[in-house]
Formats: structure tokens, C-alpha cells, sequence
């Protein structure tokens, strides 16, 4: 019954999408207001709907009702409950029913937190946002319908893959399609920029805490998804370049660009097509993302349905929406002003340097995630692209990016020059020269590499906290610097703090694989790994098998114990390993214990990594994704201007 | 009207081909060209993972004939449905099946080759992957066509559908023939 409402629910939510779509915009066009408020109440009554259509799949895993395909084919009676909820996303159907939810969502703080945009705005903004609604429900009942009945209903269900059974991965899809779906917010605002042939700081100062909001969901989204590719693949890295890491990175990548971007519009009036097309791209990404990742067209750890038809479908919302966005782009933009001027050196051209920069890296993994298709498309044969060709283009980019990063928040707006700037650099450059010592004075790791990128990151660090210490310093008795700025400072230093974790837990880690017999002893990271025993046990849903291995450095060391599993779900079938880690200051000390001796049932193959520093990429993560959230609280420093 | 306007969606119009064509052609992006096409058939001599004939280079290489290898494993979900595919195959085309069992136990595999259908004309058992490494398998389902002379011809990987017979396997094997 639940599950009837739910997909009622959602075609109601079709058709007033729809009617979204069209009501506010043909007000706005007239100057009706009555009809441009309508945006508002439609807005927040297609949330509700949504909201009910995905409360009612989450029900129906709740209490495992198998009459639902959905359900039957994803869940299971015995699966803990988190992971039942959680099943409602994990899986092809739901998680678009979700990417709907989160759209509806956004509108329904664009209507109510939205106030202060100005009517006409606002309006169109929701209208287009219904309109991209209305393309994804309609793709949602046509070829994804998450809420069909099965008849007779099944009495067990077929489990979710146990992979996806984890606590982070419970939450990385909601927050990563928070992020995905928020940059919608801002193509949603370029479209209604381009229709009213007005881009400017105010529009630019709206516009920024959306930018914003999505760019931190995401960013917190791809860091969960990295740290449960570390622990759960059990391949000892966080980062694979594959296909769908990739697709969520591009959009990060175009919105990094565009926060940039946008912050220079509403501080100076600058880079205004160029800041509307960063929305469009920003979205279309969104978009490929989900379309590489759900048609199929690329293989990866993460996919699960592949269908060509939906492929063609989401193809088709792709060319409609990107397509048309960029067709209105094409129109319009040369009839918008350009925007105020600047000199080669000011940071107007730091930021504009720093778009160049993200844009390629973003055409880098662009080129490097879909040539394999594109190979294909031209039957030149099919191949895959690896982490090498990414670090090979990636990492020497890295040393101009980062040399601009350090200068660029020291540079004024419009004007300024290096010879005044000159003297700031000299201490920066003198901790960075040290760090660089210290780093190549170190008995190991690929030094070339390990000293460019630790000095990159010193530069980055040293310069940036300079800047913030100054300049708090110089205007405590004036005005303190806004919130903005030290979001900037805290997401910088992140950036930097992110570079050296990465550095140091690829160029220094320490790496073992070894056949280990029940009582075996091993030197591994200046411990004496001990392998005490093996443990079986029962849980919930599997059987699972438990090495002990204790680790004790030197004779006097506290002993600890890593405890990696070996699992079996016997409803799926599978069988997975789950690593055991430990915290060895910011280093990670990581066990996986692999396949068993056929002939002894004591003899296992068994993995050992160190990662030095590794917390680090977390840590940096986190608090980029803080800067964000500290330049979101900053009130919009323009409203004397609008 | 000014043209550098439409760049952008220039661009985009062709990429959204590139990724049309290969979608509407229904080709399957799952197939990476194997370094082994093109090479011959690894040696090796696997015993038995069910009935008593042990499975060996020689012996798939005696007829002359095209054959096909497959690897399979009991735990493997997608294995299932391509047993009723190859049988279909190899009752309407003669063609041999071999099938390397990756990773499993014997006793497992029995089971499960009876409770799904055993379309194979002899099996090895690869407990260890050491056979499916020589091939270059990257995990199971994975299927090779190897030409009478013992030359790797085409590499399948996941499972086989019926589709894939009638359109990639059948008319290699016509070219062979």
C-alpha cells in the first residue's frame, strides 16, 4: 500500500515538476507576479512528494517486502538494518530515486532560503530546476522505476552486494549526490542569468553560497568514497583513477574552478561568461558523472546495472540539458557585457591563471576517463588508461598550480605588483628551502618526487599562513578579515596538508606479501608481526574467519593486535576480506590476509602496508571541505553595490 | 551572431556522438583485447574437477578443431545462466567446451555443474588460478576461442549471452572454418 502511495507520489511529483517548469518562467516573461510566486509553494510541495516516493522505498527495505522487485533483488531478512535502509540507495533504481529527492531538495531551499533573490530571478531559477526534474522523473517511471511489484512475492531476497555493506558506504552516496546534484542550483542560475541577459556581482553573490554548499558535499563525498576504497577494497591505496572516482573528481574540479570564479564576479565584476559557462560545465559533469557511472558504458569496481537503454536515455537528458544550455550560451553570451578590467598582475589574473590550471587537470582526467570510449566509438580498438598516465600529466602541473596558489591570495584585486610583494615571499621561500632539506635529507622514498611535492606543499603552507597573520595582524584595529578569508586560508592549508599526505603515503610506504603458517614471525614497518592464530565466528549475515596477528616493536613494545577477516555471505555467494588497520601516528599500519594454503588450511597469504602520513589526506580533505563551509557563513560582502 | 559562442557546444556536440555511437552499436566497453590474441594456447595439465578425463593442452588440440575454454567458478553469480548458452552453442555448432573451474573445490563444482548443467567435453580443476594466470584471466566468467591450430582467437569477458553467440562467436567460428 506504502509503496503505491510512494509511486502515485512520484508520478504527482512528475506532473507538478512540469508545471514548475513552466508556470514561474511564463510569469517571469509576462512580469506576472502571482505567477512567478507560484515557484515557491510548487517548490517545496514537489519536496514533499519526492520525499514521500523515497520514504516509501526506504519502508519497503525497512520491513524487507519482497512483492517489491526493487527490494527482492537487493536486500535480504537476515542484512542488519543500517545496511536495509541503506540498501534503498545502493542500487541502481534507488539511488536516481534519491538524485530526484536531492534535486527536489535544493529547490525546496532555493524557495525557502531564497528570499532575498529578486523575484524574477528566483523564479526562473526554480523553473529550470523543475524543468531538469522533470527530465529525470520522466527517466526515473519510463526506464528506472524503482517501485514495481513481483507477483507471487518472493519469501527471501537476493542481498546487496556485501562490498557496499559499510557504514561509510551507507553515506557516501547521499552526501556525494548532495554535491552532485547541488551544482544543479547553480545551472539553474546561469540559465536564468542567460535568459535575462544579466550577470553580475549581485547575481554572482546569490549565487556563491549554493556554489559553495554543493562544492563541500562533494568534496566530503569523494573523501568518504577514498577512505572506503582504502579499507574496503583492500588494495592498499585511496585513489584508483578509476572511471567513477574520476566522475565524481571533474565535477569537484569544475566547481573549484567556479567558486574561484564566482568570487571574482562578486568581488570585482570580472570573468562573467566565463563564470556562466563554469556553471553549465559544473552540472554537465554532474551528469556525465551519473551517466558513466549508470549507463554502463565504462566498467569499473563501482557500477552495478549497466542497460544500454537507460544509457541512451541518460544520453539523451545529457544532450537536452547540457545541449541546450549551451546552445542558449552560444546565443547570449556575446550580448553580455564584459566585465571590469584588470592588470596582467592582480588577483583577477591569479584567479583566472588558477581556472587555466583546474582546466587542465580537468581535461587531463577528462581525456584520460573517456578515451578508452571514444577509441572505441572510432573502432581504433579498445584500451583502459592507469593511474601511470595520470601521474605522469598530473604531477608536474602540480609545481606552477602550486607556486600560484601561494602568490595568488597575496596579490590586490585590479592592480598590484610583485615588487611589492617581493618582500612577503622571502620567508615563505626560506621554510619552504628548509622543509625541501629536510625532506631530501630523509633516508627514503623517490626523492625527486617526495622533495618537489613536499615543497610545493610548504610553499603553499608557509605563504598562506604568512598572508593570514599579516593581514590579522595589520587590521585588528580596522576590520577583522571577513569569514571568506580564512575559509580560503583553512581550504589552502587543507590543499596543502591533502599534498603532503598523498606524497608521503605513496613515496614512503612500506609494502610486504608473504605466505604466513600459524606461528609465524615477520619484520615488517620495525615490527615483529607475530601470526598467533586463526578464529572463526558467526555474525548476522555471514561467517567470517579471523587472523590474529600481533605487532610489537622492538622487545619492550606494547603489543597490538590486527585482526584482518575473511568473509562469507552464503546468500550471495561472495567472498570478501576485510582489512584491519591501525593508526600509527598519522600513518596507518594495514593488514589483509588473502587466500588459503589448499594443502594446509593453517598457511595464508598475507598483505602488510604502511602508509606514513596517510591521516594526512583525510585531515587535509576534512578541512577543505571546512573552508568551504567558513566561506559560506561570510555574508555577501556586495549588498552595498546591488 | 558571433560564432566563438558556439564553440562550447561545438565540442560538446561531438563528444555526445562519441558516446552515442558506441551505446546504440551495443558494444560492450567490458571488452579489453587480451595480450594473449593471437598467441598460442598456454601448455598445461589440470586434473579433473569432475569425472575422471584430466584436461590438458594436448587433449583440447587433438580433434584440429576450434574449440572454446571457459573459466568458471561455483561462487560465481553471472557463471549460471552462460552454462545453457554454451551447451546450446556447442549442440548446434559441434563445437568443443572446455572448462577450467578458477578457484573453487571440487566438491563444489560437481554440485554445482549438475544443479546447472555441465556443457563441458572435459574440466580441469585450477585451485590455484596458475592456469587462469597463464591466460591472462582477470576473473570469471571469461570465455577464449582457440582456432584448431591452438591460436588464441577472441577473448570474452563476463558472462555469455545468447546474443553474443549468434553475433560474435558464430561468425567468428564461420572464418575459422
Amino acid at each position: 500500500m506504502i509503496i503505491e502511495l510512494a509511486h502515485y507520489a512520484l508520478a504527482l511529483a512528475f506532473v507538478l515538476s512540469l508545471l514548475m517548469a513552466v508556470v514561474p518562467m511564463w510569469g517571469a516573461h509576462n512580469g506576472r507576479l502571482s505567477w512567478m510566486a507560484l515557484g515557491r509553494p510548487m517548490a517545496v510541495s514537489l519536496c514533499g512528494l519526492m520525499t514521500i516516493a523515497l520514504f516509501g522505498l526506504i519502508h519497503a527495505y525497512a520491513l524487507s517486502d519482497f512483492s517489491v522487485a526493487n527490494v527482492q533483488q537487493n536486500s535480504h531478512t537476515l542484512k542488519p538494518w543500517i545496511y536495509k535502509i541503506s540498501g534503498a540507495w545502493g542500487n541502481h533504481e534507488g539511488s536516481m530515486l534519491l538524485w530526484g529527492w536531492m534535486l527536489s531538495a535544493w529547490g525546496f531551499f532555493l524557495a525557502t532560503r531564497g528570499l532575498k533573490l529578486p523575484p524574477s530571478l528566483q523564479a526562473r531559477v526554480l523553473a529550470v530546476l523543475g524543468l531538469v526534474t522533470t527530465g529525470f522523473l520522466s527517466y526515473i517511471l519510463l526506464v528506472s522505476n524503482p517501485f514495481l511489484r513481483l507477483s507471487p512475492s518472493p519469501r527471501e531476497g537476493m542481498d546487496l552486494n556485501p562490498v557496499l555493506q559499510d557504514p561509510l558506504l551507507a553515506i557516501h552516496p547521499p552526501v556525494l549526490y548532495a554535491g552532485y546534484v547541488g551544482f544543479s542550483v547553480a545551472f539553474c542560475f546561469a540559465i536564468a542569468a542567460l535568459i535575462e541577459k544579466k550577470v553580475d556581482a549581485q547575481w554572482a553573490a546569490q549565487l556563491r553560497p549554493w556554489v559553495l554548499a554543493a562544492w563541500v558535499f562533494m568534496t566530503l563525498g569523494i573523501m568518504l568514497g577514498s577512505a572506503w576504497a582504502y579499507y574496503e577494497l583492500g588494495w592498499g591505496g585511496f585513489w584508483f583513477w578509476d572511471p567513477v572516482e574520476n566522475a565524481s573528481l571533474m565535477p569537484w574540479l569544475a566547481g573549484t574552478a567556479l567558486l574561484h570564479s564566482v568570487a571574482a564576479l562578486e568581488k570585482r565584476g570580472g570573468l562573467k561568461i566565463w563564470t556562466v559557462f563554469l556553471c553549465i560545465l559544473a552540472f554537465s559533469l554532474s551528469l556525465l558523472g551519473t551517466f558513466l557511472v549508470r549507463s554502463g558504458i565504462l566498467t569499473s569496481v563501482h557500477s552495478f546495472a549497466s542497460d544500454p537503454t537507460r544509457g541512451i536515455f541518460i544520453l539523451a537528458l545529457l544532450g537536452l540539458t547540457t545541449g541546450g544550455a549551451l546552445l542558449l550560451y552560444g546565443l547570449r553570451a556575446p550580448s553580455i557585457t564584459i566585465g571590469a578590467g584588470f592588470k596582467p598582475v592582480s588577483r583577477e589574473t591569479a584567479i583566472l591563471l588558477n581556472n587555466v590550471f583546474i582546466f587542465t587537470f580537468l581535461a587531463t582526467v577528462f581525456m584520460g576517463t573517456l578515451y578508452p570510449i571514444f577509441l572505441s566509438a572510432l573502432d581504433l580498438g579498445s584500451i583502459s588508461v592507469g593511474a601511470p598516465y595520470f601521474t605522469a600529466t598530473m604531477t608536474p602541473l602540480l609545481v606552477p598550480f602550486a607556486i600560484l596558489m601561494g602568490i595568488g591570495p597575496l596579490l590586490a584585486w585590479r592592480e598590484s605588483s610583485f615588487v611589492s610583494m617581493r618582500a612577503k615571499l622571502y620567508l615563505p621561500l626560506a621554510l619552504t628551502l628548509a622543509l625541501a632539506v629536510v625532506i631530501a635529507l630523509l633516508p627514503f622514498g623517490d626523492k625527486l618526487f617526495t622533495v618537489t611535492m613536499f615543497a610545493c606543499a610548504g610553499w603553499i603552507l608557509s605563504s598562506t599562513l604568512m598572508d593570514m597573520f599579516r593581514k590579522s595582524h595589520r587590521f585588528t584595529r580596522l576590520r577583522s578579515m571577513s569569514p571568506a578569508y580564512y575559509g580560503m586560508i583553512v581550504a589552502h592549508a587543507g590543499f596543502a596538508v591533502l599534498l603532503m599526505g598523498v606524497t608521503a603515503a605513496t613515496s614512503w610506504k612500506e609494502e610486504k606479501i608473504l605466505w604466513m603458517t600459524q606461528g609465524d614471525e615477520t619484520v615488517f614497518a620495525g615490527r615483529i608481526v607475530t601470526f598467533v592464530g586463526l578464529q572463526p565466528d558467526v555474525e548476522r549475515n555471514y561467517t567470517v574467519e579471523r587472523a590474529i596477528l600481533s605487532m610489537q616493536k622492538g622487545d619492550d613494545g606494547e603489543p597490538f593486535f590486527l585482526l584482518p577477516e575473511k568473509r562469507w555471505y552464503p546468500t550471495q555467494e561472495r567472498e570478501l576480506s576485510e582489512t584491519a588497520l591501525r593508526a600509527d601516528g598519522f600513518g596507518i599500519l594495514y593488514a589483509v590476509m588473502g587466500d588459503q594454503d589448499k594443502t594446509n588450511p593453517l598457511r595464508r597469504v598475507m598483505r602488510f602496508y604502511h602508509h606514513p602520513l596517510v591521516l594526512w589526506v583525510l585531515l587535509g580533505a576534512l578541512m577543505i571541505a571546512t573552508g568551504g563551509l567558513m566561506a559560506m557563513a561570510s555574508p555577501s560582502s556586495r549588498k552595498d553595490k546591488a | 551572431m558571433n560564432a566563438r559562442a558556439f564553440i562550447p557546444l561545438a565540442i560538446f556536440a561531438v563528444i555526445a556522438v562519441l558516446f552515442a555511437v558506441p551505446l546504440l552499436q551495443g558494444k560492450d566497453p567490458a571488452i579489453l583485447p587480451s595480450a594473449m590474441i593471437g598467441k598460442p594456447v598456454p601448455l598445461f595439465e589440470l586434473a579433473p574437477a569432475v569425472g575422471d578425463q584430466k584436461l590438458t593442452t594436448a587433449l583440447m588440440l587433438d580433434e584440429g578443431k576450434p574449440f572454446l575454454v571457459n573459466f568458471f567458478a561455483s561462487w560465481c553469480v553471472t557463471c549460471k545462466d552462460e552454462q545453457r548458452v554454451l551447451a546450446d552453442f556447442s549442440d548446434k555448432t559441434g563445437i568443443a567446451v572446455y572448462g577450467v573451474n578458477y578457484k573453487d573445490t571440487k566438491d563444489a563444482a560437481g554440485k554445482w555443474l549438475a544443479r546447472h548443467g555441465n556443457p563441458f567435453r572435459a574440466t580441469g580443476f585450477d585451485g590455484t588460478g596458475r592456469v587462469a594466470i597463464d591466460f591472462g584471466v582477470y576473473g570469471v566468467p571469461e570465455t577464449f576461442l582457440v582456432d584448431g591450430a591452438g591460436i588464441i582467437r577472441y577473448k570474452h569477458v563476463g558472462a555469455l549471452r545468447r546474443e553474443d553467440m549468434d553475433t560474435i562467436f558464430a561468425p567468428l567460428l564461420e572464418k575459422l572454418k
